[in-house]
C-alpha cells in the first residue's frame, strides 16, 4: 500500500496474535490513529475533527429526538412542543440539534475554504475533494429535510419553494416534483418521506466520511506549504511528521473545547437567534409568510439562484438559443447547482504548478475576494428580491463563476509563484525559530530588574 | 491569521444575515422593554408571571387559547410556580375541556393542557413570544436580539400599547390602527386598558404594566424551560472553559519537545 512509511501494529501477546490473524481490526485502528501527520499543520486543520464531532452530535441528539417525534402533519408540530415541554432535557437536546446544524455548516465552510486556499484539492487529492463535495451536498439535503420536520410555517413553505426548483426542470420537472413530494403538494406523504430520508442520509454521510478519511490517509494530509512529506525512508518521513496521536488529537480536541464554549453559550443563551420566528407557527397551506427565507447556510446559493432573472442578458441568450427551454427559473436552478459543480471540479480548473496559496502572490487577492464574495452572497440571500440587491447579487454570482472558470485557469499561466520551502521540516524549523526570536525580542524589551 | 479572518467573517455574516433577514419587510414600530429575563443571567420574575397569568385568564383567554401549555406546568420551578392545590383549583374553575370518554365537557384538570380557542379566529398564544421578532435596535443593528433575545415579548407589549384610537370598517370588518402591527391595521379591538384587572398584590395595573406582565407570561408559555436552559448553558460554558485550559496546557506540554528540537535545529 502507498502511504507514508511508518511503524505498524505488531501483535505481542497470544490473544493479540489470535485476534490479529483473524481480524486485523486493532492494526487498522492503530494505523489510523498513528498516521504520520505533517508537523506544520496550522489551526485551519482542526475543522475535520470539529466536523466529525458535529456528525456524531447530530446523530446522537437526532436519535433521541426521533424517540419522541411524530411524523404526521397533524401531530408533528405538537410533538416538537411535547419534546420542548414534557421530555426530560428535551428542550436542550432539541436546541443542541437545531444549533448543531449551524455549527456543522460553519465548520464545513471553513474546512472548504481552507482547502481552496492551500490547494488541498490538487493532485493527488482530487478524490478526497470530490468525496468532500458529495458530503457537503448530502449535508445540505439533510439539513433541508430536517428543517421541514417541525412542520412550522418556514418548514412548509421552504419545502414548497425548494421542491419547486425541481419543477423548473424542462419536460421532466413536474413528474420529478410530484415524485419527491409524494403528491401534488407538500403534505403528509412529503413529511413522511422527508423524515425517512433525514434519518437515512446522516449514515450515508458517515460512510462517505470514512472514505474521505481513507483517501487522505492514502495521500497523506496536505499542509500549509503544500510540500509533500518525504517518503523515501521512514527516517526522512519522521523528520516531516509526528503521529496523529497524541499530537494532533490533543490539539484538535483543545480547539473543539474552545469552539464548544461558544456553541454552548449560543445553545444556552440564544438558541433561537439563528432560526426564524415563523417556524414557531404551525404550517398552514393557506397562509404564505411575508418572506420565505432559507436557513443562513443556504443563503449564498439562494442568492445565486435568484440572481439570474429574465432581465439578465445571459439568461435571455440561453433562452433564445434553446428555444425557450431554458427559462429564467431553470437557469437559476442550473446556476445554483453549477456554483457547487464548478467548485467540485476545481482540481482540474486550477492550472498552477504550486499547490499552496501561500506562495501565490496574485492568487491570494482573488482568493480573499472569493471569501468576501461568499459572505456578500450570504447577506444578499437574506435581502428582498429588489434593487439594488438584485444587481449586487448578479455581480457577486458572476464573480463566483469567474473565479473558478476564468481566474484560476488563467492564474496558473500568468502568475509567477514564489518558491515553497524544500521540506516540511525546514518550514517547521523556520517557523519555530521565528517564534523563538519573537519571544526573545519581547523579553529583551522588558527592562532588566 | 487566516483562521481569525475566516472566523470573524463567518460571525459577521451570521450577524448580518439573520438580523437583516428579519428586519426586511413592512414592520410596525417595536419599542424596547427591559424584561427581567433578558440576557444570559436574566430570570423570570415569578410575581410578574403570576400577574401575567391573571391578565391572560381574565382578558386574553376569552378569544385566545394556549393549547400547547400543560396546566400543571404552572407549578413548575422557573415559572409562575403556583402551589399545586392552587393549580388544581385554577384549572377546574377557569376551563372546561371535552372528554371523549365521558362524551361531554368536564372541568379541566391540571393534567390537561390549556384549551385551544378558535371561537373568534384568534391565533393561539402558546408560542407567540417566539413566533414574533421585535426590536432590531439599537439603530437597526440587531445587537439587542443577540443579547436580549429575539424580541417577541417586546412585540407583544408594543402591540398591546400601540393602539392610536383610530378605527375603520373594511368589508364589514372593523380594523383598529396599531403602530406595532405589520400593515398598521389590526382586527383585534384594544384588549387592555388602565385598571382592567385588579392585582391581589396591589401592583400597578395601568395599561403598560398589564401589557408587560402578560408579555412576560407569554414568554414563559413559549419557553417554559428558559431558566433550566440558561443554567445548563452556564454549566456547560464553565465546564468547557476549564476543559479548554487543561487541554491548552496538555497540548503545550506535549508539543514542547518537538518544538524545542525544531528551534535547536534551526540554529
Amino acid at each position: 500500500m502507498a502511504g507514508i512509511p511508518h511503524d505498524h501494529y505488531e501483535p505481542k501477546s497470544g490473544i493479540e496474535k489470535w485476534v490479529h490473524t483473524r481480524l486485523p481490526i486493532v492494526g487498522l485502528m492503530y494505523d489510523t490513529l498513528m498516521i504520520p501527520t505533517p508537523k506544520n499543520l496550522n489551526w485551519m486543520w482542526i475543522w475535520g475533527i470539529i466536523l466529525t464531532f458535529c456528525l456524531a452530535l447530530q446523530i446522537v441528539t437526532g436519535i433521541i429526538l426521533v424517540m419522541h417525534y411524530t411524523p404526521h402533519v397533524d401531530l408533528a408540530f405538537a410533538s416538537i412542543e411535547h419534546i420542548m415541554r414534557n421530555v426530560n432535557g428535551g428542550h436542550f437536546i432539541r436546541y443542541l440539534h437545531m444549533n448543531g446544524a449551524s455549527l456543522f455548516f460553519i465548520a464545513v465552510y471553513l474546512h472548504i475554504f481552507r482547502g481552496l486556499y492551500y490547494g488541498s484539492y490538487k493532485a493527488p487529492r482530487e478524490i478526497t475533494w470530490i468525496i468532500g463535495m458529495l458530503i457537503y451536498l448530502l449535508m445540505m439535503a439533510t439539513g433541508f429535510l430536517g428543517y421541514v420536520l417541525p412542520w412550522g410555517q418556514m418548514s412548509f413553505w421552504g419545502a414548497t419553494v425548494i421542491t419547486g426548483l425541481f419543477g423548473a426542470i424542462p419536460f421532466i420537472g413536474e413528474p420529478i416534483q410530484t415524485w419527491l413530494l409524494g403528491g401534488p403538494a407538500v403534505d403528509n406523504a412529503t413529511l413522511n418521506r422527508f423524515f425517512s430520508l433525514h434519518y437515512l442520509l446522516p449514515f450515508v454521510i458517515a460512510a462517505l466520511v470514512a472514505v474521505h478519511i481513507w483517501a487522505f490517509h492514502t495521500t497523506g494530509n496536505n499542509n500549509p506549504t503544500g510540500v509533500e512529506v518525504r517518503r523515501t525512508s521512514k527516517a526522512e518521513a519522521e523528520k516531516d511528521t509526528v503521529p496523529f496521536w497524541p499530537y494532533f488529537v490533543i490539539k484538535d480536541v483543545f480547539a473543539l473545547a474552545v469552539i464548544l464554549v461558544v456553541f454552548f453559550a449560543i445553545v444556552g443563551f440564544m438558541p433561537n437567534y439563528l432560526g426564524h420566528p415563523d417556524n414557531y407557527i404551525e404550517a398552514n397551506p393557506l397562509v404564505t409568510p411575508a418572506h420565505i427565507v432559507p436557513e443562513w447556510y443556504y443563503l449564498p446559493f439562494y442568492a445565486i439562484l435568484r440572481a439570474f432573472t429574465s432581465e439578465v442578458w445571459v439568461v435571455q441568450f440561453a433562452s433564445f438559443v434553446t428555444g425557450g427551454i431554458v427559462d429564467a427559473k431553470f437557469f437559476g436552478v442550473l446556476a445554483m447547482f453549477g456554483a457547487i459543480g464548478v467548485m467540485a471540479v476545481v482540481p482540474w480548473l486550477d492550472t498552477s504548478s504550486v499547490r499552496s496559496g501561500k506562495y501565490r502572490p496574485m492568487f491570494k487577492w482573488w482568493f480573499w475576494l472569493l471569501a468576501i464574495d461568499f459572505v456578500a452572497l450570504m447577506w444578499l440571500g437574506a435581502m428582498p428580491a429588489e434593487e439594488p440587491y438584485a444587481t449586487f447579487s448578479l455581480i457577486a454570482a458572476a464573480y463566483w463563476f469567474a473565479y473558478f472558470l476564468v481566474i484560476l485557469p488563467l492564474l496558473g499561466v500568468i502568475e509567477k509563484p514564489q518558491t515553497p520551502p524544500e521540506t516540511i521540516e525546514a518550514d517547521f524549523n523556520a517557523k519555530m525559530a521565528k517564534k523563538a526570536a519573537k519571544a526573545a525580542g519581547r523579553k529583551s524589551q522588558q527592562p532588566a530588574e | 491569521m487566516m483562521i481569525k479572518k475566516l472566523t470573524l467573517s463567518a460571525v459577521a455574516a451570521l450577524a448580518i444575515g439573520t438580523s437583516a433577514a428579519l428586519a426586511a419587510g413592512d414592520e410596525g414600530h417595536i419599542h424596547d422593554v427591559d424584561f427581567s429575563f433578558e440576557g444570559p443571567f436574566g430570570a423570570f420574575d415569578q410575581m410578574q408571571l403570576q400577574r401575567g397569568l391573571q391578565v391572560y385568564t381574565e382578558v386574553c383567554s376569552a378569544c385566545h387559547g394556549l393549547q400547547y401549555v400543560p396546566i400543571r406546568t404552572l407549578a413548575d420551578e422557573g415559572g409562575p410556580q403556583l402551589p399545586e392545590d392552587q393549580v388544581r383549583a385554577y384549572a377546574s374553575q377557569n376551563f372546561e375541556v371535552f372528554d371523549a370518554a365521558l362524551d361531554d365537557y368536564r372541568p379541566a384538570a391540571e393534567t390537561d393542557n390549556f384549551p385551544k380557542n378558535t371561537a373568534a379566529g384568534a391565533p393561539d398564544l402558546s408560542m407567540m413570544a417566539k413566533a414574533r421578532a421585535g426590536f432590531h435596535g439599537p439603530y437597526g443593528t440587531g445587537l439587542s436580539q443577540l443579547f436580549n433575545g429575539m424580541g417577541g415579548p417586546e412585540y407583544i407589549t408594543s402591540l398591546l400599547t400601540g393602539y392610536t384610537g383610530e378605527e375603520k370598517t373594511e368589508a364589514g370588518v372593523t380594523l383598529y390602527e396599531n403602530t406595532a402591527f405589520p400593515g398598521g391595521w389590526i382586527s383585534m379591538a384594544p384588549p387592555l386598558d388602565d385598571d382592567l384587572v385588579e392585582f391581589a398584590d396591589g401592583h400597578s395595573a395601568d395599561l403598560h404594566h398589564l401589557a408587560e406582565d402578560v408579555s412576560a407570561f407569554l414568554m414563559w408559555t413559549a419557553e417554559p424551560k428558559m431558566m433550566a436552559r440558561k443554567q445548563a448553558g452556564l454549566t456547560g460554558v464553565l465546564f468547557l472553559v476549564l476543559l479548554s485550559v487543561l487541554l491548552y496546557l496538555t497540548n503545550k506540554r506535549i508539543w514542547a519537545p518537538i518544538k524545542k528540537q525544531a528551534k535547536l535545529a534551526a540554529k
